[in-house]
């Protein structure tokens, strides 16, 4: 399939979904609405409350304020994931004793904490960073544990015939091992730091997409809801297009699936 | 104290010398598994010595105990004379597997080695860059290892190893995965290498005419468990050698011949072996 031919069919799929949407609910088939606007909206009116926000501005705001909170909870979960991984890892007898509780913590559903940290840490943006720390110390943490304990024992032989030193095997082979883990996690935890971020928005804050959206729902303002479904969709896009163009610049020596030679 | 060392030096020349190694392991059930018995080997200064065996009689595990990466269960290792306690510093290992860091260019993974013992970058580089260049990869140095092929990557691997000047090289079947044009071409280029400056050389394999076309000598273990050394041939082939060409010397035949009777029973007891595991 050529690129005109896929972006044709792409962009079709979008106008034929908001073709029926506009259809099912502005048109009477039979007598009735199918979709009735109250609780369906419609993309005209989606469409106008994305133009107003941007429009008035008010939606940078909001913007900026998910955003920092996701940059903040993928930093700071990245940062705390790296260093029990690795802690962790090269103290085995460390990892067993809190094995049973680093996995009930995992368990947990994070949804159950944002009250807590909201009791903790006010209604301002710290509150939904914890969430997203939560979120993202896991993946990064079980990554980084897995790519220390799995760099091949023949590369380890090889590293220390070379006559590298612990300090040295730690920065040449460790570390670019466990990096690369974490890295190939990337979309996942960015993914969840945006999560942490709205859900803690959602639940009760002043400000952020998450907020928005749960304004709108609060006076039954449809139309609201899905413009900000539709902003937050779009801001997802641009982090995760981000996120690609940063895993190639760091990637670079590891083989595309299937392109690995024996 | 340098007296006796250098007696001891003098009566014991070798490069590499095995001392009646035992080699074990624990099992998990409780219960040891002896891989080598009570192995001899001498490797004697700028000699190219090939190890020969069915597979899994353990010939890698000796090669392992040469490097100091595995201790012996019984037994001494001595490297010029010295006592072997730790990891053996004087050696350079090929390995089988690939050992090259993915992360890091062809160009950086020869580099590591000079890098490590505080090399000038500048100066690591640019003989790293000489060294691919001995390999036939001048123009690879910045590839990442995946971006290679196997015969290339095993040249990296060489060129990894011996830039750093070790005076015993130990090789674990170091072309078993490549094909067999490669393969040739790689044992001419390691020899034409060796031949350079006459490294003491343990190279383990299976494949007995690539054993005799390169080595000074061929010893052939035992199926294992508890494999023993049964056979020590001294190879006379002139060199330099090449060889396509070695292999079509009458000298050569006879031989390989000689040494096929002993090393078949052998191969047919561990295909035995292995099957009623």
């Amino acid at each position: 399939m050529s690129r005109v031919t896929l972006l044709t069919l792409q962009v079709a799929v979008a106008v034929v979904f908001f073709a029926v949407w506009y259809v099912l609910t502005t048109y009477p088939i039979f007598g009735t609405v199918i979709l009735p606007p109250f609780f369906f909206s419609n993309p005209v009116d989606v469409l106008k409350q994305i133009v107003a926000w941007f429009v008035s501005g008010v939606i940078w705001k909001h913007l900026w304020v998910t955003l920092l909170e996701s940059m903040l909870a993928f930093v700071i979960g990245s940062i705390g994931g790296v260093l029990v991984g690795f802690w962790f890892a090269r103290q085995p007898r460390t990892a067993a004793v809190f094995d049973p509780y680093v996995k009930m913590a995992n368990a947990l559903p994070r949804v159950v904490l944002a009250p807590i940290f909201t009791l903790w840490l006010g209604l301002g943006i710290w509150s939904k960073v914890a969430l997203g720390v939560t979120l993202v110390f896991f993946i990064v943490f079980f990554n980084v544990y897995q790519g220390v304990k799995e760099v091949s024992p023949t590369v380890l032989a090889n590293a220390r015939m070379l006559g590298m030193n612990e300090r040295q095997l730690m920065r040449h082979v460790y570390w670019p091992s466990a990096l690369s883990w974490m890295f190939s996690s990337l979309h996942t935890s960015v993914g969840f730091a945006v999560v942490g971020a709205v859900v803690g928005e959602y639940l009760g804050a002043a400000a952020g997409l998450g907020y928005l959206i749960q304004q709108a729902e609060g006076v039954f303002d449809v139309a609201g809801v899905f413009a900000g479904m539709f902003v937050l969709a779009a801001f997802v896009i641009a982090i995760d297009i981000v996120v690609t163009l940063v895993e190639k610049r760091l990637l670079v020596w590891r083989p595309a699936v299937g392109e690995a030679k024996p | 104290m340098a007296a006796m060392a250098a007696v001891t030096a003098a009566t014991s020349g070798a490069a590499v010398a095995l001392n009646a190694v035992d080699v074990a392991f624990r099992l998990a059930d409780g219960g040891t598994f002896r891989a080598v018995s009570n192995a001899t080997l001498n490797v004697a200064d700028g000699e190219f010595v090939s190890i020969v065996g069915p597979t899994g009689c353990g010939k890698s595990t000796l090669l392992n105990i040469a490097a100091g990466l595995l201790p012996p269960a019984a037994g001494t290792v001595d490297i010029f004379g010295q006592p072997l306690s730790d990891l053996n510093r004087q050696a350079g290992y090929l390995f089988q597997a690939d050992a090259l860091f993915p992360w890091k260019t062809a160009l950086e993974n020869v580099a590591i080695g000079l890098d490590i013992v505080g090399v000038p970058q500048g100066e690591a580089r640019a003989r790293a860059k000489d060294w691919l260049g001995k390999v036939g990869l001048g123009a690879f140095g910045d590839r990442y290892p995946h971006m290679l092929s196997g015969g290339q990557r095993k040249r990296v691997g060489l060129a990894q190893v011996l830039i750093r000047d070790p005076k015993i090289l130990l090789m674990d079947e170091p072309f078993g995965p490549l094909d067999a044009q490669t393969r040739q071409i790689m044992g001419n280029l390691l020899l034409e290498l060796w031949s350079a400056d006459r490294k003491a050389v343990l190279f383990v394999t299976h494949d007995l005419e690539e054993a005799i076309a390169l080595s000074d000598r061929v010893v052939i273990m035992s199926a294992g468990p508890a494999s023993r050394i049964i056979g020590d041939w001294r190879v006379t082939l002139p060199r330099p050698r090449d060889i396509s060409e070695v292999k079509l010397s009458p000298e050569f035949h006879d031989l390989h011949r000689d040494i096929w009777h002993m090393l078949k029973e052998e191969v047919v007891k561990g295909y035995a072996q292995a099957e009623g595991r």
